[in-house]
């Protein structure tokens, strides 16, 4: 039970990052039709954006001569990557998506890969093969809960990760400019007529998703400490994944599905040998699709491809 | 006014007068000319290289030597214009007339008869070209393999409209199965041990070991092609990643396929004039299905599904059909890329391939034969031509695709049809 209980924990964790990252693709997705491809590239910019801005607080402080409180530099520094990273998701957009907002489907989805490789190729550029290591901004402190282990960080990440996601909601509901995304997503060739500028929606859909991009890379840092430039590649796919496996449009589905891989894929290893472990999320996936074509909440829709 | 006019009656522009010029070459004079630069090369390459102070003869037409000596640009140029253009263009053109009468000639004849002609002569092309290195060849054998898969994608996400993520899986199930079969029947190897049939009789069913390949991948098909009678596009694009996936840990599971570690010490088998072979049926095939009523019956699924349900087409049989035969050639395509590198496991068939793949078939363009063969064979050449920029090569080329996609969307050739006899033809004299 007490192994039960761990893994459920282990697996909030690690299905909070997947939600994060979901988000960002569902988001876009239910705006504009379009696959983000880039958004696992920016998720792992923004990692190396918040292991800059951690390391640049670091010696600021170090600088200046004050002790700041860990948390502090964390909320900080999850603040200002998120800044930078929704700036880098709006130049995404202007660069790879606005010149293709008319064009088949599928060539914006290329577009998006290509801006992948080139932030992957380019941070190998800049930065070096070398892997970094991520500055731990809190002390890890274990609680133990009867038989199971907590530490602050999970806390710490289960919980920013929840909040983010009930800010988002907040956001979507209570706001006109979530209003307006609503109205966007429900049909984005007739609300522009009504006087909402995609020209506007489109980048600020790219910003909020990037900037949660950018916190589940923090996050990631923090608990697993060792940056390195594809990290991105495969957790990206991964979201995409749930994000479509959520339903067109629905943040609680992305953030469902996103939790659902997370506790699939920890799960899986627990009863069978890890290698399958890939092998069994993917047939579940597949199962679920077959089975709920539209994902856990997306309504049908006609998919007239643009093409 | 008029007088003025007609007196300094102005020369046409450059592009219609090189137009002008290139017009009336047949495809038998360029495949002449194509011909004699290759003899040139073959014979006078080493002479012609020490002339003009080239380490070696330039493999790929010297961008490899002109991004790493800069210095040595104008001599690569000479040897390029010398070698390549001025045979190519000067041999085509004055041998146009004679060319093209021959060209007339064949035309009467029955166009496979025309169409072998041709191609032997492009295959003599090609044998000659690659004799002058190893490098050359093996480029042009992965050329080749790439011409096969971007057609193969092309038939499931150009004519039908599919955003399908599993063509590496099914590159993967060809691979796997063609080589299990090779090294099961005609090899000694680590995984199974000696050959149970004389490995003499390998090359003989080599192309069974494909078919069956091919088969296998077209048979794992089925897993996405079953779930795309319900669902389209974006859930469609999940399952056949989702199955890109199983495949991938399904092989690494497996522990008789060699596992995680890969399958190698495949026997050499993929030569050139095999490659070249299977690949020229590939191009066949494909293009008469997509002329077809099967294949026009695909352009109707993707443009309204609905209404071409109406229109008495059989969509079930129809997507069916595009799968397995896009997965048929993508299976056939591995099980050579397995038997030209000789080695394969489960890595090789991952995101990286499935991005090379998406990238050369939009590129060259959707719903177009033609458009598949330059997209490959561009992308292929680009890649290898940029090596030597190492790690930036990584952003040339996205940003060349980048570019494409902004300013041609549907990509460089798309939506055009491929038509061997409009292509053999003879020119006429304007």
């Amino acid at each position: 039970m007490d192994y039960f209980l761990q893994n459920v924990v282990n697996a909030l964790q690690w299905g909070s990052f997947y939600a994060l990252i979901a988000l960002g693709y569902s988001m876009v997705y239910s705006i504009m039709m379009l696959f983000n491809f880039a958004h696992g590239d920016i998720f792992m910019t923004g990692s190396y954006i918040g292991f800059g801005v951690a390391t640049l607080l670091l010696t600021l402080w170090a600088a200046v001569g004050l002790s700041m409180p860990g948390w502090v530099t964390l909320a900080l520094t999850i603040l200002i990557s998120m800044l930078l990273t929704a700036m880098l998701g709006v130049l995404v957009e202007r660069i790879g998506y606005r010149p293709l907002r008319d064009a088949p489907r599928a060539s914006a989805a290329i577009t998006g890969l290509m801006i992948g490789i080139i932030l992957e190729t380019g941070n190998l550029a800049i930065l070096g093969a070398r892997r970094l290591s991520f500055p731990s901004l809190i002390e890890s402190v274990t609680y133990h809960f009867g038989g199971i282990y907590v530490t602050n960080k999970k806390i710490l990440i289960v919980g920013v990760s929840l909040a983010l996601m009930y800010a988002l909601h907040l956001f979507i509901q209570r706001t006109r400019w979530g209003m307006a995304m609503r109205a966007m997503s429900f049909d984005f060739q007739v609300v522009p007529l009504m006087g909402v500028s995609l020209n506007v929606i489109a980048p600020l859909t790219f910003a909020v998703g990037s900037g949660l991009a950018a916190a589940a890379g923090i996050l990631y840092g923090l608990a697993y400490p060792v940056l390195d430039p594809y990290m991105g590649v495969l957790l990206g796919w991964k979201a995409f994944v749930a994000a479509i496996l959520g339903g067109r449009g629905s943040i609680l589905g992305a953030a469902l599905a996103g939790f659902l891989l997370g506790f699939i894929e920890i799960f899986v290893p627990m009863i069978f040998p890890s290698t399958l472990r890939d092998l069994i999320a993917y047939s579940i996936i597949l199962l679920i699709l077959t089975f709920k074509p539209h994902g856990f909440f997306g309504q049908a829709h006609s998919t007239q491809l643009r093409l | 006014m008029e007088a003025i006019d007609l007196q300094t009656q102005p020369r046409p522009p450059i592009k219609a007068r090189l137009s002008a010029l290139f017009s009336k070459i047949p495809m038998l004079g360029w495949l002449a000319g194509i011909l004699c630069t290759v003899l040139v090369e073959y014979l006078l390459g080493d002479w012609l290289s020490y002339i003009l102070y080239l380490p070696k003869i330039p493999v790929l037409f010297g961008c490899l030597i002109m991004l790493k000596q800069p210095i040595l640009i104008p001599s690569v140029l000479a040897y390029v214009a010398l070698v390549y253009a001025v045979p190519i263009i000067g041999v085509g053109r004055l041998t146009a007339g004679f060319t093209n009468r021959l060209a007339a000639r064949l035309d009467q004849w029955p166009i496979w008869i025309s169409a072998l002609i041709h191609l032997s002569l492009l295959y003599l092309a090609l044998h000659y070209w690659t004799d002058i290195s190893d490098y050359r060849l093996l480029v042009l054998k992965l050329t080749m393999i790439a011409v096969m898969l971007t057609l193969s994608i092309n038939v499931i996400n150009g004519y039908m409209g599919e955003f399908s993520c599993s063509h590496p899986g099914f590159m993967a199930l060809g691979a796997y199965a063609a080589s299990t079969i090779t090294l099961v029947f005609f090899a000694n190897d680590r995984l199974f041990g000696d050959a149970l049939l004389p490995p003499a009789l390998g090359p003989f069913f080599f192309p069974l070991a494909l078919i069956i390949g091919g088969l296998v991948a077209a048979v794992g098909a089925l897993v996405v092609a079953i779930p795309s009678f319900r669902t389209r596009g974006d859930y469609l694009a999940i399952i056949s990643l989702a199955f890109m996936f199983i495949v991938k840990s399904l092989v690494e599971n497996i522990e008789w396929l060699g596992g995680p570690r890969g399958m190698g010490s495949q026997p050499n088998w993929s030569t050139l004039p095999v490659v070249f072979v299977w690949m020229v049926l590939c191009i066949w095939v494909i293009n008469n299905f997509v002329r077809s009523i099967l294949g026009k019956a695909l352009n109707a699924v993707r443009d309204n599904e609905t209404a071409a349900d109406a229109m008495t087409v059989n969509t079930r049989k129809t997507k069916i059909t595009a799968f397995m035969l896009g997965a048929f050639w993508a299976g056939v395509a591995g099980g050579l890329f397995a038997h030209v590198m000789r080695f394969i496991n489960p890595g090789t068939f991952s995101i990286q391939r499935l991005a090379e793949i998406l990238a050369m078939v939009y590129f060259g363009g959707l719903n177009s034969v033609v458009g598949s063969i330059v997209g490959a064979v561009s992308i292929n050449l680009i890649s290898e031509m940029l090596r030597p920029l190492e790690i930036y090569k990584w952003i040339v080329i996205p940003l060349i695709l980048i570019l494409v996609m902004i300013f041609r969307p549907p990509g460089l050739i798309a939506f055009r049809e491929f038509d061997i006899k409009k292509i053999l033809a003879p020119k006429k004299n304007r």
